[in-house]
């Protein structure tokens, strides 16, 4: 099968969790990060990283290395995984867990990309530590 | 009495509705086709070939005259409808009304054309239709260059039939790669070598900026600057529902015309198929899924029950000798395996991603035989775990034959070295008579003696054929992505002159889609090393200092420092130092063994500014945080010293001045001491001088770290011109030939002074052509990092955050 014509299909939700579904805040734009990087957001409950894979995936979590902290927005983009600048954890973008054996979870947000605009879950925006 | 059914558009949709409906019920309907072009229905999937001259425009027609009058359809080409009346229930045409039962869209799509000036200019065409084609082959008979922009699918089939016309193409394409909505980095680099190798230019992250041009087209601006002449442009940078109509006409458009899975639109006498309509919010371009949509509003029509499914899609490139494939999602992921089969000699690659023992994704270059087994595979989504083992290999190893390896499935005719034209045959023979390793299979055949790119398959020989007899030589693998060793992979950059990350990763069969945080930054530094002028530096690979051009500490804040040449400084600069450390609550500030001012805890977000205010005093980067030159340890010399006995700050400066900015293998110490008191401490350094008397003595290879080692003399000479040309070939060696986070005195102590002095010292033409490769590398890299990451247009890309939500209202 071929074809002259450009497939173009809505790239579907990245990531999946709780929260108020189908309420989303559009945050950039997806060339707003550099392919395999990664940008911060703030929220009143803290920084949230969000990557952008090779392959054009975005994946939303919190930035903070379960080990001693280190902002994973700093490390080194790798497949849909992440190595924190500190100690160099390899962290899962898709669930937030250390791969290799290592203790603790990152915390994953909802996220989306939707013609070329990266949307987060509105939640985000209004929770607060209280 | 038949329906009046009205179609307006002759595209291959409904092309493939008028078959379906001609067949299931003849005589049902009375219908009437328009279409804007004065053409029926043809196969716009084989524009590319008659565009190549590879086929005709009457070889590609699906139906002719003689067909619409044998089914009694009335066909009204070159008469565009205008409007749609869906009150009155008829279209409008320039002839006048035509009334409908049922009125089908198939409108198609148009090309997209990017908002830049002089995009309407003649000589600018879309490749959509056999218009678009003539125009295009009138362009190509007169010759000259061709720019396509968009290097998908479509403008890279444009690009090769132009280059087969015999015009000089460019493919301008915004992405990092080739089709990278159908195809993987590794993919995309053994398709773009393809297109070189026809004489095709292919420019990646390349930005249109506009079409330049009095009267027609004469060439295309990009944002870098670069001006590619241009006698014709093509657009191919995707496509555009053809909604007009029906948006005119009132029905629910978003992207597409929205349709049910009956193909119903929001009107219920008003249906659509194809490229114009949107169905669940994904809009179509191949053509498998407008033939299944043909064939569900056949069935609605006909008052049968169908609903349209979303079918898994393929793509194959139609260009002559290139063999490529994709289908499903090739993304990699957590639960999702990945089983790569590389062959770099024969430029062949296939990966399959596998989730749940299913396959979900391929990509197949350069060996697309077996992509039709594999695609049935990924559509009924078969289990796989009993064949997963030879799964790769395709079916002619299936079923229940004992996995193989690759080579050992290789005819003895089959070319293993290319560079040395040996065949697996020769290699059978050497290991016949007696070779039982790569180093004497090499010496008999020549087998990897080149660029060495075919070890690993002589290795696999040599295992297949020995069997527990044969040791694999034990090389420390770069990282676990590669079995290849550093030496080979700098090997392999040099010899088939290797440009890219994904090109080094294609040809030395990496393991993994990107690589990790080991491999990545070590393949940075080998291809700028390499290839200074060509390569551009991938700040994504780099670790977390480099690419932020500080410190990172342990609590997140990073260290600034200042560069002081050799170690000298004013009481202005002091001064900035002192105010900047104010301004920027900085917690510590600390001297440095290396006689500069360390300013420790400094936030990230403030970073670009603490750099400007240094900047604005006159000071550069420090490259405290690189893998490259560090500091130039001084004593003050004849200046003030009465033991001294050269100008040893006036060198250190003049050295640093010189090698700053440089990337190298591992951290770059230097000093120079005025007199063999040896104040500066240079017998402990990467590159030490003492000077004396009668001139300077210079060493290399010492270490004060973990390791406590004296520097080993390289030479004694009577010029500071000499010491400086010594040190700058020895670490332009150091530079081409250790490994990535390999220390000068490891290195050293691995090759040999004898080595070292042979070429920087004895070989004066050696030393001269070091010196001149590290000059033209230091011209792109000898620049203050931090002027140029504190410039507006990187602040707000890498440096602020994304967006601010503590900002936003409670709820």
């Amino acid at each position: 099968m071929s074809s002259t014509i450009e497939s173009t299909t809505r790239p579907a939700t990245a990531a999946a969790g709780k929260g108020d579904m189908g309420r989303w805040i559009d945050i950039a734009a997806l060339d707003d990060i550099p392919p395999r990087g990664a940008r911060v957001i703030r929220t009143r409950l803290g920084c949230i990283a969000i990557f952008r894979t090779h392959d054009d995936r975005v994946f939303a979590l919190d930035d903070r290395c379960p080990h001693k902290g280190g902002a994973l927005s700093d490390g080194l983009v790798h497949g849909h995984a992440v190595t924190c600048p500190l100690h160099a954890w390899v962290i899962s973008l898709e669930d937030g867990r250390v791969q290799g054996g290592g203790e603790g979870r990152v915390g994953t947000h909802m996220v989306r990309v939707a013609a070329g605009r990266i949307l987060i879950d509105a939640s985000l925006a209004t929770r607060n530590a209280a | 009495m038949s329906r009046k059914l009205v179609i307006i558009g002759a595209g291959m949709a409904s092309g493939r509705l008028l078959e379906h409906l001609v067949d299931a019920a003849p005589g049902a309907f009375d219908i009437t086709l328009f279409g804007a072009e004065p053409r029926g229905n043809y196969n716009r999937i084989m524009l590319s070939p008659v565009l190549a001259g590879d086929k005709s425009y009457d070889e590609i027609v699906t139906h002719d005259a003689a067909w619409y009058r044998a089914h009694g359809i009335t066909t009204r080409f070159g008469e565009p409808v205008v409007k749609i009346d869906r009150r009155a229930r008829r279209v409008i045409t320039a002839a006048g009304p035509t009334g409908y039962d049922a009125l089908v869209i198939a409108t198609g799509s148009a090309a997209f054309f990017i908002p830049v000036p002089g995009n309407d200019l003649p000589g600018v065409v879309g490749f959509r239709d056999m218009d678009d084609v003539e125009t295009m082959l009138q362009a190509a008979r007169r010759g000259g260059e061709a720019v396509v922009i968009g290097g998908g699918l479509l403008g890279l089939e444009a690009a090769a039939a132009l280059r087969a016309q015999g015009m000089e193409v460019t493919v301008v394409h915004l992405m990092g790669h080739l089709m990278e909505r159908q195809l993987d980095e590794a993919a995309g680099y053994l398709l773009r070598k393809e297109l070189e190798s026809r004489g095709i230019t292919v420019l990646c992250d390349a930005h249109t900026r506009a079409i330049l041009g009095h009267d027609r087209a004469e060439a295309v601006a990009l944002e870098d600057g670069r001006v590619i002449g241009a006698d014709l442009v093509v657009m191919a940078a995707g496509i555009r529902p053809e909604t007009r109509l029906a948006v005119d006409a009132g029905l629910h458009v978003e992207r597409g015309i929205v349709v049910d899975d009956a193909m119903h639109t929001s009107d219920p006498h008003i249906f659509a198929l194809g490229e114009c309509v949107e169905h669940d919010s994904v809009v179509y371009g191949l053509v498998a899924p407008l033939y299944d949509m043909a064939a569900v509003l056949a069935k609605t029509l006909t008052g049968h029950e169908a609903r349209f499914r979303p079918p898994a899609i393929s793509t194959r490139l139609k260009v002559t000798g290139v063999e490529l494939f994709s289908a499903g999602d090739f993304a990699t992921g957590e639960g999702r395996e990945d089983i790569v089969f590389r062959d770099p000699a024969r430029g062949i690659y296939k990966r399959l991603v596998l989730r749940d023992d299913r396959i979900i994704g391929i990509v197949m270059y350069g060996d697309t035989a077996d992509a039709s087994w594999f695609f049935d595979k990924l559509t009924c989504g078969e289990d796989i775990a009993p064949i997963r083992d030879t799964l790769i290999f395709g079916p002619a190893f299936q079923p229940g034959q004992e996995p193989a390896s690759a080579t050992a499935a290789l005819p003895g005719t089959a070319e293993i070295c290319g560079c040395n034209g040996v065949a697996k045959g020769s290699i059978l023979a050497a290991i016949r008579a007696g070779a039982t390793s790569l180093a004497e299979v090499k010496a008999r055949t020549g087998a990897s003696a080149s660029c060495g790119g075919c070890a690993g398959l002589v290795e696999q020989i040599l295992a297949d054929t020995l069997g527990a007899d044969f040791e694999a030589p034990q090389v420390q693998p770069v990282c676990a992505c590669t079995d290849l060793g550093h030496d080979d992979i700098r090997r392999l950059i040099r010899a088939q002159k290797l440009k890219s990350i994904p090109a080094v990763m294609q040809e030395a069969g990496w393991k993994t889609s990107c690589g990790c945080h080991l491999c990545r930054p070590a393949l940075n530094y080998y291809l700028l090393c390499e290839w200074p002028l060509e390569y551009r530096d991938d700040a994504q690979s780099r670790l977390v200092n480099e690419r932020n051009h500080a410190n990172i500490q342990r609590d997140g804040t990073f260290s600034v420092m200042p560069r002081m040449w050799g170690g000298m400084t004013t009481p202005a600069q002091l001064r900035a130092i002192a105010d900047a450390a104010e301004k920027y609550d900085v917690p510590a500030v600390k001297v440095t063994g290396g006689q500069r001012i360390d300013l420790l805890g400094v936030k990230r977000d403030d970073l670009p500014a603490i750099w400007a205010d240094l900047n604005a005093a006159g000071m550069v980067s420090g490259h405290a945080y690189s893998k490259g030159l560090r500091t130039v340890k001084t004593c003050v010399g004849t200046d003030f010293c009465r033991f001294g006995t050269q100008d040893s700050t006036g060198l250190g400066i003049r050295l640093e001045k010189i090698l700053w900015g440089s990337w190298t293998p591992h951290k770059v110490k230097l000093a120079v001491s005025g007199c063999p008191r040896n104040c500066a401490e240079a017998t402990c350094k990467d590159v030490g001088i003492v000077c004396v008397d009668s001139g300077y003595e210079v060493g290399v290879a010492g270490a004060a770290g973990m390791d406590l080692k004296k520097t080993e003399p390289l030479a004694r000479v009577a010029t500071e011109d000499e010491a400086v040309d010594l040190t700058v070939a020895f670490i332009q060696l150091y530079r081409e030939n250790a490994r990535y986070l390999e220390r000068p005195y490891r290195w050293v102590e691995r090759i040999g002074m004898d080595w070292v002095r042979a070429r920087v010292v004895e070989d004066e033409a050696e030393r001269a052509a070091l010196i001149e490769r590290f000059e033209l590398s230091q011209s792109v890299y000898r620049k203050d990092p931090w002027a140029e990451q504190a410039r507006p247009e990187y602040g707000p890309r890498k440096w602020q955050p994304l967006a601010d939500l503590t900002l936003e209202a409670a709820e």
